[in-house]
């Protein structure tokens, strides 16, 4: 099985966000990059897939060249080869776009069996890529999995939705976005680590891709990054523990009004 | 004339509240922008959908009829002919899980902007734009559009409802869903006990580490049974494997704004504080005074779990039954 894996990389989840002077975008100076969480789960799921059936597993990530240690991190966890679609036509643009460089990127490997990437890139917070990646590359998706198995052309696939776990049967290849409690991602051993250096990892400009560059300008602009409004001071509640239960009952009824 | 269309998800044949809520801040928005309203819905006997959805604000619903369950690719092409017909300024669909896996394939498919988990719409200039969480809420981003339709996933819980009015009708444009889905869902099961849905919760309890292990978790879910509360934990204790990783709340978890969150031994990691802090109130209870949970929360209590949350629970108790 050929077994595609989207990765972003995105700033640690430990890590304070601060707004750059410009007001639209974060300040990426000194940020700590780590490999999207959600994304650590597709690229387990891979190998482990990869452990069972054979294959290879390739790594695709769209960004400027700090993404190759992302990708760098995914190939000592095991992964065989990588690609990195590198475009200042990229820079600024919206899901969209990305999903179309991520594509195009995908093409130029196929026949492929399998996408897997994470049900969210971690930042955006858009949970869009795997939906939109399904659709440019006319796949069936099955997104947010918390339990997936493959076999003789298809994909078992367990995600939670409201009050309830569905099970979803697909036919492959297809994009499979992955969610906590799929697995537990592994650690790249020193081996891993040290091979990791000797892997391929192939740049591609949006040209390269057979992409019109002028043509991925944004659908969606971000105008303005704010930071929360702050929250009210605290009011400390003091007392023995029975006190203390039965004054914040009567606050939350009759100051805050939320019971 | 302009139009918004809408996308009502409906499970066993009810509307989710979500589905209400982009109708209601769909025709809040038809007045200034001078549209109609037009909805979709998908389903069995979703025509008879159509006189609630009317009542909300739709001039127009497009009723699908399918016995099946969801399917992502038939659900989306049907929104999506109804998009490339009605060639709408704005497209609202509810981010919830249904929403969330479908509004990207539509979006791929009519070439729109989409503008996830909206937290606001306002209008500039006759152009809509878009307030929403990133990083889980550690910041907000203000978002205009290029070109129509300005597509938006609504967070549910945030927009509010409006009033139904019983004498407003709708055109019913009613018809078979067409295609066939590569993925199919073969199974449901709904979730053990009826559990109140985090993102959907108005009351969470939550618990972390203080709780010191997994066999004194109760103490939190039975004060979120007093509050008829939704439970929630911290990443510490998902990942130690004392509860379901599904339970998680924060940045790689469930981002919350309930109207009460009540954190009961967690300390306030910022990947937890960006998952909750938009929440209306915020009760911390933890034995640690400089725990930053305290810098978000309205009430505070410093003492220690095992004292506070029995107590807690029967004062909760004795609240709700005098009511």
């Amino acid at each position: 099985m050929k077994i595609v894996v989207c990765v972003e990389q995105v700033p640690d989840t430990e890590t304070r966000i601060r707004v750059a002077p410009e007001g639209n975008r974060i300040v990426e100076q000194d940020l700590t990059w780590i490999v999207s969480p959600f994304d650590e789960f597709a690229i387990e799921a891979a190998l482990r897939i990869k452990e069972q059936k054979g294959g290879e597993v390739v790594l695709v990530s769209l960004g400027p060249d700090r993404v190759q240690s992302a990708l760098r991190t995914g190939l000592a966890m095991g992964a065989d080869s990588a690609l990195h679609v590198k475009d200042a036509a990229f820079e600024g643009s919206d899901t969209l776009a990305i999903a179309r460089g991520l594509a195009a990127a995908i093409r130029t490997v196929a026949p492929v069996d399998l996408v897997l990437t994470g049900q969210q890139g971690v930042g955006g917070d858009h949970s869009q890529i795997p939906g939109l990646l399904a659709e440019m590359l006319d796949l069936p998706q099955v997104t947010v999995a918390v339990k997936l198995s493959v076999e003789d052309g298809k994909a078992t696939v367990e995600r939670e939705i409201e009050g309830a776990r569905e099970t979803w049967e697909t036919a492959l290849p297809a994009v499979i976005s992955t969610q906590k409690g799929l697995n537990e991602p592994r650690y790249a051993s020193l081996k891993g680590i040290m091979a990791a250096k000797k892997k391929p990892i192939t740049v591609k400009d949006a040209s390269a891709l057979g992409l019109d560059p002028g043509a991925l300008g944004p659908k969606t602009r971000v105008l303005a990054l704010e930071m929360p409004a702050a929250r009210p001071a605290v009011k400390m509640i003091e007392g023995d523990p029975e006190t203390q239960a039965r004054e914040l009952m009567r606050l939350l009824h009759e100051e805050a009004q939320v019971i | 004339m302009a139009a918004i269309v809408t996308f009502a998800e409906q499970r066993e044949g009810r509307l989710r509240r979500s589905s209400l809520e982009a109708v209601s801040e769909a025709r809040r928005l038809a007045g200034p922008l001078k549209a109609t309203v037009a909805t979709v819905v998908v389903g069995p006997k979703a025509a008879g959908l159509a006189p609630e959805l009317a009542s909300y604000g739709a001039d127009r619903v497009h009723a699908f009829e399918d016995g099946g369950t969801y399917a992502t690719e038939t659900y989306a092409a049907a929104l999506a002919d109804v998009i490339a017909a009605a060639k709408p300024t704005a497209v609202f669909i509810p981010f919830t899980a249904m929403g969330k896996d479908m509004a990207p394939r539509v979006a791929a498919k009519v070439g729109a902007g989409l503008v996830s988990d909206c937290v606001a719409l306002t209008l500039a200039d006759g152009r809509l734009r878009a307030r929403r969480p990133v990083y889980a809420g550690k910041a907000y981003a203000t978002v205009a559009w290029e070109g129509d339709p300005q597509m938006a996933t609504l967070r549910p819980n945030v927009f509010s409802l409006g009033t139904p009015d019983a004498s407003r009708k709708a055109e019913v444009v009613a018809g078979p869903l067409a295609g066939s889905a590569r993925a199919r869902v073969i199974r449901v099961e709904a979730s053990a006990g009826g559990k109140v849905e985090l993102s959907e919760a108005q009351v969470i309890v939550s618990g972390g580490r203080g709780l010191r292990g997994p066999e004194n978790f109760h103490l939190v879910t039975a004060l979120g049974e007093a509050f008829g509360a939704a439970v929630g934990a911290s990443r510490a204790v998902v990942d130690a494997g004392w509860v379901e990783h599904q339970m998680q709340v924060g940045q790689t978890g469930k981002t919350v704004s309930p109207t009460l969150y009540i954190a009961c031994g967690i300390s306030g990691a910022i990947q937890h504080l960006a998952g909750m802090s938009s929440s209306k109130c915020i009760v911390a209870i933890n034995k640690d005074p400089d725990a930053p949970i305290f810098k978000v929360a309205n009430y505070g209590i410093v003492g220690d779990v095992f004292e506070i949350l029995p107590r807690l629970t029967a004062a909760a108790k004795a609240y709700f039954a005098s009511k």
